[in-house]
């Protein structure tokens, strides 16, 4: 069974997550062209890689941020969105 | 037994001629390089070659052809989509397939079956109501049936599913088939190699050279390559080949897992499909039962198997088919899907020029083969979209004009 470690209750077995895509920091909507807009909206960086995930565990109702290597399946952290670091 | 088999059973040299012949290196330039020989860009080298004279090109194929999505499909093909412009496009490819043996001289064990989606809902039922409609108005033949129907042709299934979500009818289409899926690929490249195309597997693409918004060059690990135009047909694999071009898609890979069980006498002529218990079901000519469900929950690029897949559909198949609590799964693998926001597929010219893109095909782009080979064909050809694809350009999502198709297996709507 696949394990994901929630920030607030510890490792939990997969089927107990949602899967809420990529992390992506939203342009100002008032503020922005319509081309920035719709590529905010539906475009994603869907090539192989560690990325910034958003996952859910719906017994708690716990959104939070997983570094996720997308070749392996493999978690490698998770953590609360206040405690994303701004990039790299 | 056939006097051929036999005379080859006995013969110690195996006389069977390739299907295709192995190009030892790839030359410095090419009219038209195609990156990925699954279905899709095999049968557009074919196109090119046959119908618009460009036989100086080369499909580049990182593994095996047909080693992708190609190969690991449950073959399934119909046309009852829901919006016109799916209709209207996968039919043409339903009736392209119809001729495929006969043109390849090869066998593609295409067999219509009929193809059955399931409705275990007031709301499913209204949507199979309004797909078949839309169907009808195009000239597919796409009909409402209930429950009577529904087990005169299949008397083994379980209607009433043990009492969890009862059938209330059926979208019936007749012309649902199944194909042997490797040989569409194969009979593609052999009719494509025969007119002059190089087929060059275990070779791939690592980079792409675009010059003021040209493409001018394509990388592989076995030199570099001179060329004008490019297609991209690699599926799966889309989104680091559109990286090196710079272009963003809304293309994200999620892994869709299939089965097979073990081999039993026939007894389902039908396709089976309920999106509300994520299933869909076949019997194979060799009768074995071809089964998949819904996509994986999350983004992967691995095609790994899981016993959470394997758990879940026997649990579904077992509510509608009780009786195949003996049998066993002989063989289970996972694909890669390119998910569209709108199930549907992103094809076509590209604001980078010399660049063409056949992609999205998540989990329903086999039955396309013959009609993206055919219409990525022209477009690379003319440098200009061909009409039937004309809706599914990448530019729609900066527009903001989505297909709306939802008509895609194992998606619920
Ligand atoms: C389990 C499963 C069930 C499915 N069931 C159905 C179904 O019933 N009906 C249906 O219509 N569709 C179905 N599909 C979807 C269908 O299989 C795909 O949409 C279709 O096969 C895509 O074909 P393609 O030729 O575009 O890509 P593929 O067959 O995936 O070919 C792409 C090729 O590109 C190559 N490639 C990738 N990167 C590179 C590179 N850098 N350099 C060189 N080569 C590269 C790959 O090796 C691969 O061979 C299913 C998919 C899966 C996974």
């Amino acid at each position: 069974m696949k394990i994901l470690k929630c920030p607030i209750n510890g490792p939990r077995p997969i089927q107990e997550f949602i899967f809420g895509g990529e992390y992506r920091p939203m342009p100002d909507p008032n503020n922005t062209s319509n081309e920035t807009w719709a590529d905010y909206v539906f475009n994603r960086a869907g090539e192989p890689g560690i990325k910034r995930e958003w996952w859910y565990h719906l017994a708690s109702g716990t959104w939070f941020i997983a570094e996720h290597d997308t070749v392996k399946d493999v978690f490698i952290k998770t953590y609360l969105l206040q405690n994303i670091t701004e990039d790299e | 037994m056939p006097y051929r088999l036999l005379r080859f059973a006995l013969n110690k040299k195996y006389a069977e001629p390739p299907m295709f012949t192995e190009p030892s290196k790839l030359k410095k330039s090419y009219d038209v390089v195609i990156i990925g020989g699954g279905g899709h860009g095999l049968a557009a080298a074919y196109y090119l070659a046959r119908d618009h004279g460009i036989t100086n090109v080369a499909v580049i194929e990182k593994n095996y052809i047909g080693s992708g999505g190609t190969g690991r499909n449950t073959a399934i093909v119909r046309s009852n989509y829901l919006t016109a412009e799916g209709v209207n496009f996968y039919d043409k490819s339903v009736k392209l397939f119809l001729d495929l043996s006969t043109e390849f001289n090869l066998n593609l064990f295409y067999s219509e079956r009929g193809h059955f989606t399931l409705a275990h809902t007031d709301s499913a039922l209204r949507t199979m109501r309004w797909r078949a409609e839309v169907n009808k108005h195009m000239g597919v033949e796409s009909v409402l049936v209930d429950r009577a129907f529904i087990k005169e042709i299949i008397p083994e299934i379980d209607l009433d599913c043990r009492h969890n979500m009862p059938v209330m009818g059926a979208l019936y289409h007749p012309p649902g088939a199944i194909a042997r899926h490797d040989a569409v690929a194969w009979g593609y490249g052999r009719g494509a190699n025969m007119r002059g195309v190089e087929i060059h597997q275990n070779t791939t693409v690592t980079g792409i050279e675009v010059k003021n918004n040209k493409v001018v060059g394509v990388k592989t690990n076995k030199g570099l390559i001179q060329t004008n135009r490019i297609l991209s047909a690699v599926a799966g694999y889309t989104p680091s080949i559109t990286k090196m071009v710079g272009l963003r898609t809304p293309i994200v890979i999620h892994p869709l897992q299939a089965c097979v069980t073990e081999p039993m006498k026939p007894w389902l002529n039908a396709i089976v499909v309920s999106a509300s218990f994520h299933l869909y079901i076949s019997q194979s000519s060799r009768g074995e039962l071809v089964m998949g469900a819904s996509l994986d929950p999350y983004e992967l690029h691995s095609t790994r198997s899981t016993l959470d897949f394997a758990e879940g559909l026997s649990g579904h198949t077992l509510e509608l088919f009780p009786f195949l609590s003996e049998c066993k799964i002989l063989r289970q693998w996972a694909g890669l899907s390119d998910m569209t926001p709108d199930f549907s597929p992103i094809m076509g010219k590209t604001c980078v020029e010399g660049f063409y893109i056949d992609a999205g095909w998540g989990t329903w782009g086999f039955k396309a083969t013959p009609a993206s080979g055919k219409t990525m064909a022209f477009t690379v050809a003319n440098d200009q979209n061909h009409e039937i694809i004309q809706p599914f350009n990448l530019s729609r999502f900066e527009q903001y004009e989505l297909v709306g198709e939802k008509g895609a297996a194992s998606v619920g709507h």
